[in-house]
Order: structure tokens, then sequence, then C-alpha cells
């Protein structure tokens, strides 16, 4: 599915911009991050989509309809949302947590559980695991539950907020290995906000990033965000998240 | 010894009365307390007056109440429900603050999460924020009930059966074991209480004891 912001921007009561005036069209079936400091309102933006946030000027478009005109708790259902930590409902099973959203659109509990059971698998869960409750799992499970339970409404649209900013780097590689894989296997759209520009460039079909007072700097392939960096800000963002060495380190490593 | 086999039937008999008056203040102190400490927790506004007005009604001693109730209810000055109204009171002035405090303590994130799936409404309330909140409103509830278990005797000054009639009858005979027979039973009613509170807490929270918590404690998060 398509997104469009068209002009919007977010300003809050006490004058404080969250979004400036940001037109960005996410296409069918790309992974486009959103990057940038804190600030920078990648995430604000991202809550449009859904009508977590109600934008103060312009219009958010799926597949060209304008998402103001819809149900928030309806939109809500068809799209998915992961966050940090997976978002689970602790007092629930794994396998009830992904059937939430089916069951609240009325799919019986059993059908709702056997369709669960099945998406275990699909990120890469052992099944032995759906009767445990979220306290029970590790960081990295977790969040393949939650990736599961954002896909069990059969979502076309996945945002993804931080998902992996808590989990070890090992494991966050294989977390977003596991976001290509899904975005792969069942064609979403997906929305993914990180402040972590390796992160972004690894994950990203197109990147869109975000610079101080919700201003969008530039939207582009990674290998071009990264070659030819729209101004200094861009420049400055690329360069400051690149992994380097200190000479007095590597001396010290040396000895 | 005798005297306990004797007076079994009577006992036993204060002791049901006692149960039964106890269940029916802390039933009607949590139906009332979680709707209002809901409005509460979420309200912009007025958390502070509805807790001193709640806070002030725990204050009230509660003999003199027993006695300005009847006119103020238009009962029998010996009708139990006098007494059951006052307790009714004492449950709910706690009650409601331990309700506000679960809504309260309940995690953002995880609010914030079922807004994103799209639970709305009361839906929102009942499969979300009332579980989160439960472990908290339960260990009000067991505070409510033992101190309910034990408000209850005062009703014996007013005729209203229960063991508390042990102490009164124990003090006019001069009759030492009969008041130890109603404090051991007050005490034996409140624990059985307690540990059925406790047993149906772990049946409607498996996940609080399936992480290895006892129930009234916060969840991990």
């Amino acid at each position: 599915m398509t997104i469009v912001f068209d002009h919007v921007s977010k300003t809050y009561d006490d004058g404080t911009i969250g979004v400036g005036d940001v037109s960005l069209t996410v296409r069918d079936g790309e992974v486009m991050v959103l990057v940038g400091p804190s600030g920078s309102g990648k995430t604000t933006l991202m809550r449009m989509v859904n009508r977590m946030v109600e934008p103060t000027s312009g219009r958010v478009l799926i597949d060209g309809r304008d998402v103001r005109g819809r149900d928030p708790i309806a939109l809500r259902r068809s799209i998915g949302y992961v966050i940090q930590g997976g978002g689970l409902l602790p007092h629930r099973t794994v396998v009830d947590n992904i059937a939430t959203i089916p069951m609240l659109n009325g799919v019986g509990r059993k059908r709702a559980r056997d369709h669960a059971m099945g998406l275990l698998g699909k990120v890469g869960l052992d099944a032995s695991l759906a009767g445990r409750y979220p306290a029970q799992l590790s960081g990295g499970q977790r969040q393949r539950v939650g990736v599961a339970r954002a896909l069990a409404a059969d979502a076309r649209i996945l945002l993804m907020d931080e998902p992996f900013s808590a989990v070890d780097p090992v494991v966050r590689r294989e977390l977003q290995n596991e976001v290509r894989r899904v975005q792969h296997d069942f064609g979403v759209t997906v929305v993914f906000v990180t402040h972590d520009i390796n992160e972004a460039f690894f994950l990203a079909d197109r990147i869109a990033l975000l610079g101080d007072g919700g201003v969008l700097e530039q939207v582009d392939v990674p290998s071009r965000i990264l070659g030819t960096p729209a101004n200094e800000r861009v420049r400055a963002f690329v360069e400051a998240g690149r992994p380097r060495m200190d000479k007095g380190v590597r001396c010290g490593l040396a000895v | 010894m005798a005297w306990l086999y004797d007076n079994a039937p009577v006992i036993g008999g204060y002791a049901a009365a006692h149960a039964w008056y106890s269940l029916v203040p802390l039933v009607v102190g949590v139906v009332f307390s979680v709707p209002v400490g809901w409005l509460v927790s979420r309200a912009a506004h007025g958390r502070g007056m509805v807790l001193a007005i709640v806070g002030a009604l725990y204050a009230i001693p509660s003999l003199p109440l027993l006695m300005v109730l009847p006119s103020i209810l238009g009962t029998r000055i010996l009708d139990p429900i006098n007494l059951e109204v006052a307790l009714g009171m004492y449950a709910v002035a706690l009650m409601v603050q331990y309700c506000v405090d679960a809504f309260d303590s309940v995690d953002s994130t995880v609010l914030q999460s079922a807004d994103a799936m799209g639970f709305g409404g009361f839906r929102r309330f009942w499969d979300v924020e009332l579980p989160q909140a439960a472990p908290v409103i339960l260990a009000g509830m067991r505070v409510v009930s033992v101190s309910t278990i034990s408000l209850i005797t005062v009703g014996s000054l007013i005729g209203v059966e229960s063991l508390g009639m042990l102490f009164v009858e124990g003090y006019q005979r001069s009759f030492p074991f009969e008041i130890l027979v109603g404090i051991v039973g007050t005490m034996g009613i409140a624990a059985a209480f307690d540990a059925a509170l406790v047993v149906i807490g772990g049946m409607l929270m498996p996940w609080n004891r399936a992480v290895g918590h006892g129930i009234g404690e916060r969840g991990r998060r």
C-alpha cells in the first residue's frame, strides 16, 4: 500500500514544532526508514499513519484515501504496529497476544489461535513458546512475537518504532534480517523509525532523514544518502554514526 | 473446653453471620471503587478533592457513625443495615485510593500499544487496564477484608450478631475464655478470607503466578 504524507505538520499547544512541513511518499512494498536525532519528529510523523497523532495541517493518504475519513479503531486494527519490547500484553500468553487483533475483529478464538500458531513459525519462534507469558521470554523473542502480532490481522502496512534498540547487537542483526524476510514474504509496506543510521542503511529501500524541528532533509536510497548527502546536516549525521577507531585506541590494542 | 462444645452451635451461628456481614461491604467497596478509581486516575482535575473526601470518610469514628446512621437512613437503630453501610463506607474509603494507585500503575507503553492495536472504549478497560491493575486492586481487597472483619465486632454493641458478641458476653460474665474464643475466631475468619482472595487472585491472574510473583506485588517490566 502506498502512504503519502502531503504537507503534514504538527505544532503542539505550547508552540513546539514536532513535524515541520513534510511531504513524503512511501511506495507500495518498500521499507522506508525514518531516521534522525531525537526530537526530529520521526515517531510523530509515523504515528500520523494510524491516527495516533493528528497532523495540525496537511493530509495522510493510504492508497489515495485520506486517513482522517476513517474510523481510528478500524484503521489501527488494519495496520501492524511494533514498538520496543514488542508492546505485548503482559497478562496474555504468546499465542493469545498474537491472536489479539483478529479476535478484536470478531474472529473466533479457535481460528485466531490456529492462525497465530502458524505465524509463530514464520517469525522464527518455536511452537513450544505459545503458552508462555511475555515475562518468560527473552528480549529478542518478545520482539518476534510483536512482529507476529502485527502481521496477524493481515496488515498490509507495518509501523515499527525503534523496535530493536533494547536488544544486543547480535540479536538485533537477526531481527533486522527477520524484518527483511517478513517484508519479502508478506509483501508488506514497512515504515521503520530509528535513530541508528547503520540500522537504516541495513534495512532501508529508501531513507528519509529528518533534522531538528521535524524538517525533512533528504529522501533517497542508502547509497546516495552516503555518497551524495544533500547538505552538511545530512553529512554530519551520517558521519557521526559511522564506526571509527581512534588512533590512541588502536595503539592501545596493539600493545 | 466443655463450654466450647456446649456452645458450638451458637458460636458457629455467630461466625457465619460474621462472615456474611463482612462479605457484603467488601463486595460493595470493590464494585463502587473500581469505576471511581478508574475515573479519578484518568481525570485531569478533581483527584485531590475526591481523595480528600474518601480519606475523610475513614477518619469518622465508628461508634458515633453507627448512632447517627439510623436517623440519616431512616432505619431502626438495631438494624444490621446500619453496620453494613458504615463498613461499606470504610471499605470505599480504603479501596478508592488503592484503585486509583492500581490504574495509575498500569504501564503506559502497554496502554499505548493497546491503542495502536485498536482497543477502544470498554474493551481497553476490560481487556487491558483492569487485568493490569488487578494485582494492586487485590492487595487493597486483602487490607479491606481484614479491616472489615475486625470492625464487624463493633456491631455487637448495637446488637448485630458476630463473634463480637463473645467479647460483650465475656466481659459481662468476667469469662476471659469466651473473649479469647471470639478473638481467635475473628482471626480465623480473617485468615480464611485472605486465603480465599489469594486463591481466587491466582486463578484470575495466572500470568502473575507464572512469572513467580506473589499476588499483590507488581509485575516485572
